[in-house]
């Protein structure tokens, strides 16, 4: 950061990357040093880790000292929940949602995956892939995100050999693909010894590809748009209603999904009814077109009711409402997920009463085996839910669309988050489980 | 600087397409999602405005998030009585400019009616807690944002966007929730409310570079000047009633700028020449020292100072 420009700043895109890693496996160490050696690392938090490394008689500063905030953690050596961090190079801003990697943490891991478009996966180099990886690449695949960079660390232990890296990413790129993942990348690094993180290493000149933070750099973080169905989820009507716009009715939004144009005819949802795009405000600049995930206000041709947890759709592509929803989901309250359990379901900017009406199966993540019928879902269970809802949504597969294919389940008597959803099919197709009888008659 | 525009010029290493956003556009979209998303599911939100460059730009982004609509949110200003006076200048003008309603909780109201005490060393910030709390009880503030970066502090990387807290504005790490992809939840029990942080994901340098591309104006202490200092605890201090200079301190003229905006006794300035925006972003981008490090004596107290302060209700 020291020597660039307010020019080489005033533009660059921004990645949102995850981690995951088990504690053992030098993740603090990985995001220390990717700091570190990035320079984003300031004079005043440097002299913080060194006098706290010093004060625990380590000799070296402990970079790993620099990420972990709360006292609780300070004191028993891990991390306990998600943290943001933030870095910037000439080329790119990063925010870095680092999650801590043992098994009781599963939601924390699905939380930072849920908005990343890349999620790192570390594994040590001596022991290779091990149940945690498999469950680390699991989620990465459930959450569906677009990038997944293995990172073998510790090659400085196993004397920087190729055929070590090599039979590892090897099988963890078999395994990953099985489950879906669209992209790996697997690099060899040390962390501590700072090899291929920011710059490349000499111990390892048989390695041909990116380090670590050029990959993160140059990996794309815009999708084809024409593929996408287009979504905007309602927020809010602005309605001036002053002299000088004594007509003005926007809907403002962030688009979820693809793009709107002005002129494109556009249906409501759950209502139905359609109408044309006459404007888009972009913040105060009005524009032609508009794409995810800008936060716009969109002007119709027609006065139609419209309110917020409506769905603007283009009429010639919009999904279908149900009141049935079938989706894999992490259950990430401390209480249990029950077979009949009352609750709210959040999706987009609408949230309507549901209820659960089966969990037909439960999901382990070390070998990806269901088990049929558990009942509940207890804190970092994942399974599979079948939902009934008071009202219609519009909901879209989480293959097709992260933000209008996945939804939060809230307990309406405290007002806790208890669900991560994400509509439709899982990564790999399970066994499908025996339908119950549909017992009609809820209400609520 | 670059203008308002949505697109990043394409670049040689294929990560540039027509459709990105640059990040200050990302930065800018999901911080009106934020406030979109609160205005659509609460009764009653306020915005904490104390004139400092962070909550100036919430107040812009909220702006531009109902625009051409008002803003369907007041402001609250916890006032410690040692508030530099461009600072309550620059608060008074914005509030006639934009038509608010402005709310203040005065620490110096606290302690003439004998509820808060002076603290020997002078200084008022955590004395904010209570007029700030008692105030959210009797308005009955439902949401109150804050201008509070994960970047600033250890304890603040783990934040919510939306961060519940109980009747004493109390923040329990433990129940806070997990934030989903946008999907944010504000339900809370009557007598809770909400802080919610739109710069959660800004940095300072995303924060000065925004100013710059909207043509925000700020209070012209962010900006070179001559002033009258001394030095306490290895920081330049504003010589005031407040409490300084006192015996063994001696006051100088000095060519200086602040970095951040709060109380007087323990807001330190640093020594700068940048008097256009443009200089200040340089410096920035060039300095080695944290925003809080540098300028915050209250944030040194110890490692452990801000998460305790943060679960008592300060942020």
């Amino acid at each position: 950061m020291s020597t660039t420009t307010t020019e080489e700043l005033s533009a660059t895109t921004l990645l949102r990357f995850a981690t995951a890693g088990s504690v053992d496996d030098g993740k603090s160490t990985l995001v220390g040093r990717l700091l570190h050696d990035s320079k984003s690392i300031l004079t005043d938090q440097l002299e913080a880790v060194e006098r706290a490394s010093a004060s625990r008689g380590q000799e070296a500063p402990d970079l790993a000292l620099l990420t972990d905030g709360l006292r609780a953690e300070r004191e028993q050596g891990i991390t306990i929940d998600v943290a943001y961090r933030y870095f910037a190079t000439p080329r790119r801003r990063f925010i870095l949602a680092d999650t801590p990697g043992h098994v009781q943490y599963t939601r924390n891991m699905v939380t930072g995956a849920s908005t990343a478009e890349l999620t790192v996966i570390l594994v040590d180099a001596r022991n290779g892939v091990v149940e945690q990886t498999r469950r680390h690449a699991a989620i990465a695949a459930l959450l569906r995100v677009p990038h997944v960079v293995l990172a073998v660390n510790k090659m400085d232990l196993v004397d920087y050999q190729e055929s070590v890296f090599a039979a590892i990413a090897e099988e963890f790129t078999a395994y990953a693909l099985e489950l879906g993942v669209p992209e790996i990348t697997a690099i060899p690094i040390s962390a501590l010894a700072g090899d291929n993180v920011v710059d490349p290493s000499a111990n390892m000149d048989w390695y041909g590809g990116p380090t670590f933070l050029e990959h993160l750099e140059t990996v794309p973080v815009t999708h084809d748009l024409s593929h996408c169905h287009a979504r905007l989820p309602v927020q809010y009507v602005i309605r001036p209603q002053t002299a000088e716009h004594p007509d003005y009715r926007g809907y403002a939004g962030q688009i979820a999904a693809g793009s709107f144009r002005v002129g494109e005819s556009v249906t409501v949802l759950p209502s139905g009814r359609t109408s044309k795009i006459s404007g888009i405000d972009l913040l105060g600049e009005p524009v032609d077109i508009a794409w995810t995930t800008q936060s716009v206000t969109v002007l119709l041709e027609d006065d139609i009711d419209i309110s917020r947890g409506d769905l603007l759709v283009p009429t010639k592509d919009a999904p279908a409402t149900t009141q049935d929803i079938e989706a894999t989901v992490c259950h990430v309250a401390d209480a249990p997920l029950t077979v009949g359990h009352r609750v709210l379901l959040k999706h987009g900017t609408r949230t309507v009463k549901a209820i659960v009406k089966d969990i037909p199966s439960r999901l382990t993540l070390d070998d990806l085996s269901l088990h049929p019928h558990p009942g509940q879902l207890v804190a970092n269970d994942i399974g599979r839910v079948k939902i009934r809802t008071a009202e219609p949504l519009p909901v879209d597969s989480y293959a097709d669309s992260r933000r209008t294919g996945s939804f939060i389940l809230i307990d309406p008597n405290d007002g806790t988050t208890l669900t991560a959803g994400m509509v439709g099919e899982s990564f790999a197709a399970p066994e499908p489980v025996k339908d119950e009888a549909e017992d009609d008659g809820w209400d609520f | 600087m670059t203008t308002t525009v949505a697109t990043v010029k394409g670049g040689e290493d294929g990560t540039a397409s027509p459709y990105a956003l640059s990040h200050l556009d990302a930065l800018e979209s999901e911080a009106v999602h934020i406030f979109r998303e609160v205005a659509g599911e609460f009764e009653r939100p306020v915005i904490l405005f104390s004139g400092g460059k962070d909550s100036i730009v919430m107040l812009h982004l909220a702006l531009k998030a109902f625009a051409p609509a008002a803003i369907p949110f007041s402001l609250l200003h916890v006032d410690t009585g040692h508030n530099f006076p461009e600072v309550l200048e620059y608060r008074d003008r914005v509030v006639a400019a934009h038509g608010l309603r402005l709310h203040v909780a005065s620490v110096q109201d606290y302690i003439d009616r004998g509820v808060l005490k002076e603290r020997p060393d002078g200084t008022r910030n955590p004395l904010q807690t209570l007029p700030l709390t008692e105030k959210i009880q009797s308005e009955k503030f439902d949401a109150v944002f804050g201008g509070g970066r994960r970047d600033e502090e250890k304890a603040r990387a783990k934040e919510r966007v939306f961060s519940l807290r109980d009747e004493f504005s109390q923040w329990d790490p433990r129940r806070q929730r997990p934030e989903l992809w946008n999907l944010y939840n504000g339900r809370h029990a009557p007598g809770e409310h909400v802080r919610v942080f739109p710069l959660s994901n800004w940095t300072e340098l995303d924060v000065w570079q925004y100013i710059a591309r909207e043509g925000i104006e700020l209070p012209e202490i962010y900006f070179a000047h001559e002033r009258e200092v001394f030095k306490r605890a290895g920081m330049w201090l504003t010589a005031g009633e407040w409490g300084g200079p006192k015996d063994g301190e001696t006051v100088e003229k000095r060519l200086v700028r602040y970095r951040t905006v709060g109380d007087m006794s323990c807001t330190g300035a640093v020594d700068s020449d940048a008097v256009s925006l443009e200089q200040v972003i340089t410096e920035i981008a060039a300095s080695r020292l944290t925003e809080r490090g540098a300028t915050r004596a209250d944030d040194k107290m110890s490692e452990a100072a801000m998460e305790d302060r943060k679960r008592e209700g300060y942020f």
